[in-house]
């Protein structure tokens, strides 16, 4: 199974990110922003960073990025997409994921590891973890705070497609803390923190993040 | 030379963290007008000769796709002279 990760100019967590698909078992293929070619991968993740210097918006520019058209288009289709930080921004902006990022509530970045705890086990990046698990990953981002409005929050939370919510203090102002939301259909998974800096514990503060990459592989592998 | 400014704000109802922080920094200059204060953005587009109403409505257009993210955002397009 091949996992492709996109590069955007600005893009700091691509290699990281194909490192835990390589350690979840997949084979990880880059995939380059400027070219229109999703080179036969089952999946895709968008990982974090500050694509375009986060000029006009986190991810305004890169939605626009010609292997973004056929990354939407595939996700409409049903294939499995993660975006991870300013990969879920991206997601945000190309509206394949209702709400937007906002500044953190305080204005800081934060980087520290965060405890999460996992709302939704169905989707095609969180089928590894059981529902009320809690996990800890790093959190570092300065404009992590997801706001939608009240008809989009009912209907994210009485669908059930809030996957992951902050446990303790809300770090960052984001709606009923929520740390990671889901489309319709499961495929399309947007996530703050950064599961794929906590795959082992020689590099993580823990392996709680690896469950996101072995569970796309179960799920292109059914 | 025309100017089409277009003022991109966030809607009343998203948090504005910039704006409260500049809101409370006026006091601590003396300033204690402000009841609130709200940060936005502008961008000034420069056209060749008087801006005519489908170069507008190109640029709401613009705006509309990418200037502004219309989930938390809400834009104006005039013109200065």
């Amino acid at each position: 199974m091949k996992i492709g990760v996109v590069t955007f100019p600005g893009t700091l967590d691509d290699r990281d990110a194909a490192r835990a698909a390589t350690h979840a078992g997949t084979t990880a293929i880059s995939l380059w922003h400027n070219e229109a070619d999703l080179k036969g991968v089952d999946a895709v993740i968008l990982p974090g960073g500050f694509s375009y210097g986060d000029y006009l918006r986190c991810g305004a520019i890169s939605r626009f990025a010609p292997v973004m058209e056929k990354i939407i288009d595939a996700a409409n289709g049903g294939m499995p997409l993660l975006g991870i930080c300013n990969g879920f921004q991206v997601l945000c902006e190309a509206h394949l994921l209702p709400g937007a990022l906002t500044r953190n509530h305080e204005l800081h970045f934060l980087c520290r590891d965060q405890k999460l705890e996992i709302t939704n086990n169905k989707t095609a990046w969180t089928t590894s973890y059981s529902v009320g698990q809690e996990i800890v990953i790093p959190l570092k981002n300065g404009e992590g705070s997801f706001q939608c409005d009240d008809a989009t929050l009912a209907a994210l939370e009485g669908e059930g497609r809030i996957i992951a919510r902050y446990v303790g203090e809300n770090p960052n102002g984001s709606r009923n803390k929520i740390a990671g939301i889901t489309n319709e259909r499961g495929n399309v998974v947007g996530l703050m923190p950064h599961p794929e800096h906590a795959i082992d514990a020689l590099t993580g503060p823990t392996a709680d993040g690896l469950g996101f990459f072995t569970s796309v592989l179960k799920a292109l592998v059914k | 030379m025309a100017k089409i400014v277009v003022d991109v704000m966030l809607k009343p109802e998203i948090l504005d963290p910039q704006g409260v922080a500049v809101s409370a920094a006026l006091p601590r200059l003396g300033f204690t007008f402000a009841k609130s204060v709200r940060q936005g953005k502008r961008f000034e587009i420069e056209v060749d000769g008087e801006p005519t109403p489908a170069q507008l409505d190109e640029v709401a257009k613009a705006a509309e796709k990418l200037l502004a993210n219309p989930v938390i955002e809400t834009f104006t397009v005039r013109v200065e002279k």
